[in-house]
């Protein structure tokens, strides 16, 4: 009996931690779930008030956001999730808005090439164009995918050292291949992955995370949220551009 | 006897905010916890201004904001936090600010090798990123020292960007690949698609350290201003509303709140990518 009672004595401490460890990931559990959803109420209002100025934006009523003075936007860039931009009449309706308020240069990108092979493809049979850039009516539009980012300067730095290890000038002096950064711009633009530094960059997707847009482009380029390209609307849209005609940037000074 | 029983207090006090802290990162690591994050401290001279201080007090106010965000950071578990201290473009300011930026920094390296500092406390091995050739000389062989100091160091990493900007670091990474190609091969080899972009990423500063979970820069501005523009494909970008200084602890929270409400789509896309 009394070994009984001890072999007892000796298994229940570790039942009773595990019984406790268990209360206590529940209560931590529950702890995480309250805190993300007062994050999610928190996200929500402002969902709302942005949603409310937005459509309040669409009807016209707010004159500022109507003529809109778009002189520091040479170029602007859009990111799309790959999923959404499946649905080519979003896009078509995005560009269509830009279109109307006068923008003149567009980079679309998205991670898997789909805007290449959606809107890419109905560019090219209706313009004869390559997939990457085309011409609509006055508007230049410009179509990227991961594969233009690191792996075109990937390319580029390929460039440069088939250029330095032709040139036995260089090569007989000794000197060590050591480019500037103009000479990787001259590169990127001699092999077909230059395109202008966008001032903005417009997100459309569940987070805002650039994705992979080329990392040369995108030194000093203001990068907004927009939402989901599902919910995308004209309000938020002219709300971005005009506050981006707001900006003021000291370029490190 | 009144004295003898206020000194214990503060000690007792932190204690209990140490206590606080640990409960509410057991609570948030119920969730996925970022590993590296990443901060543009952006805002010390507007802050300096608000407060009605002078500018060069923005900067030291600064410092103390980012040792307590650093300590708050290695209590949760972030295994790597990288700053961006001072950028090439920066050297455009005028001569008088960064002669003094130069020797704020200076100092603050040599504090943090001091005894009580955050260094010896986590075991932090530090890392300078940038063309450190661009710095005098005593700010170029303090990074040094510090970085030699603390090299075998096994705790939490952190890398202070300085005369710093990706396209450099690209730059960079592009000469050393280059120059390893040409070590490599002979004459009349042709390099046509030699260097890869792992051949990029291994020479990149960042080499040694995973991508960045987390991007923040305060101050509300929404640019990156020529920071890990090449790690921070599947960052998640944040723009809190505040000037650095004022970065605290509820800040840091909701940061990591807001990562890990996008971290499955984020780590989806991530696991996307590296199958293709």
């Amino acid at each position: 009996m009394y070994l009984a009672h001890g072999i007892t004595r000796a298994l229940a401490p570790p039942v009773q931690k595990f019984q406790s460890s268990i209360i206590l990931k529940w209560i931590l559990g529950f702890c995480w779930y309250l805190l993300h959803l007062v994050v999610s109420l928190v996200d929500m209002v402002c969902f709302l008030n942005h949603l409310l100025l937005s459509s309040i934006i669409s009807t016209g009523l707010l004159r500022k956001y109507q003529n809109l003075k778009l002189n520091n936007l040479n170029c602007l860039a859009i990111v799309v999730d790959s999923e959404e931009a499946e649905d080519i009449t979003k896009t078509q309706k995005l560009l269509s808005w830009l279109s109307s308020i006068d923008v003149k240069c567009i980079t679309l990108y998205d991670l898997q090439g789909v805007l290449k092979r959606t809107i890419g493809n109905d560019f090219k049979s209706m313009t004869n164009t390559s997939l990457r850039e085309c011409k609509m009516s006055k508007m230049t539009v410009e179509i990227l995918s991961l594969s233009d980012g690191k792996e075109g300067i990937a390319k580029a730095a390929n460039f440069l050292i088939s250029k330095y290890m032709k040139d036995d000038s260089l090569r007989c002096n000794g000197t060590k291949p050591t480019f500037s950064e103009s000479q990787v711009s001259n590169a990127l633009e001699a092999i077909g992955y230059k395109g202008p530094d966008p001032e903005l960059l417009l997100v459309y997707g569940p987070a805002r995370c650039h994705l992979g847009f080329p990392p040369w482009r995108l030194r000093y380029t203001e990068i907004i949220h927009m939402g989901s390209l599902r919910f995308m609307n004209y309000g938020s849209l002219a709300r971005a551009l005009y506050d981006f005609s707001k900006k003021n940037q000291n370029y490190g000074k | 006897m009144e004295k003898h029983s206020q000194r214990p207090e503060p000690k007792n006090l932190n204690s209990v905010w140490r206590f606080l802290r640990r409960c509410l990162f057991s609570v948030l690591s119920f969730g996925p916890m970022p590993k590296h994050i990443a901060f543009i401290m952006d805002g010390n001279r507007r802050y300096a201004k608000k407060m009605q201080i002078k500018e060069g007090s923005g900067h030291n106010v600064g410092f103390t904001s980012l040792v307590s965000s650093l300590q708050y950071c290695y209590e949760m578990g972030v295994k790597y936090v990288t700053v961006y201290a001072f950028s090439i473009d920066n050297f455009k300011r005028k001569p008088e600010e960064v002669g003094s930026l130069m020797h704020l920094m200076k100092e603050k390296i040599d504090q943090l090798l001091e005894e009580e500092s955050i260094v010896h406390k986590f075991g932090l091995k530090l890392n300078f990123w940038g063309s450190l050739d661009l710095l005098p000389e005593p700010i170029r062989s303090a990074a040094e020292k510090a970085m030699v100091h603390t090299a075998n160091n096994t705790g939490p990493v952190l890398s202070i960007c300085v005369a710093y900007t990706s396209t450099n670091e690209i730059l960079r990474a592009i000469n050393k690949s280059c120059a390893r190609f040409e070590d490599k091969t002979g004459e009349g080899s042709d390099p046509a698609n030699s260097i890869l972009v792992t051949d990029l990423e291994e020479n990149l500063d960042s080499a040694s350290c995973s991508e960045p979970d987390i991007v923040i820069r305060t101050s509300g501005e929404t640019r990156l201003s020529n920071f890990l523009l090449w790690q921070s494909t599947f960052s998640h970008l944040q723009s809190p509303n505040l000037f650095w200084p004022e970065f605290s602890l509820r800040h840091l929270i909701w940061s990591v709140l807001e990562y890990q409400k996008v971290y499955p789509y984020l780590e989806a896309r991530r696991k996307l990518c590296q199958e293709s």
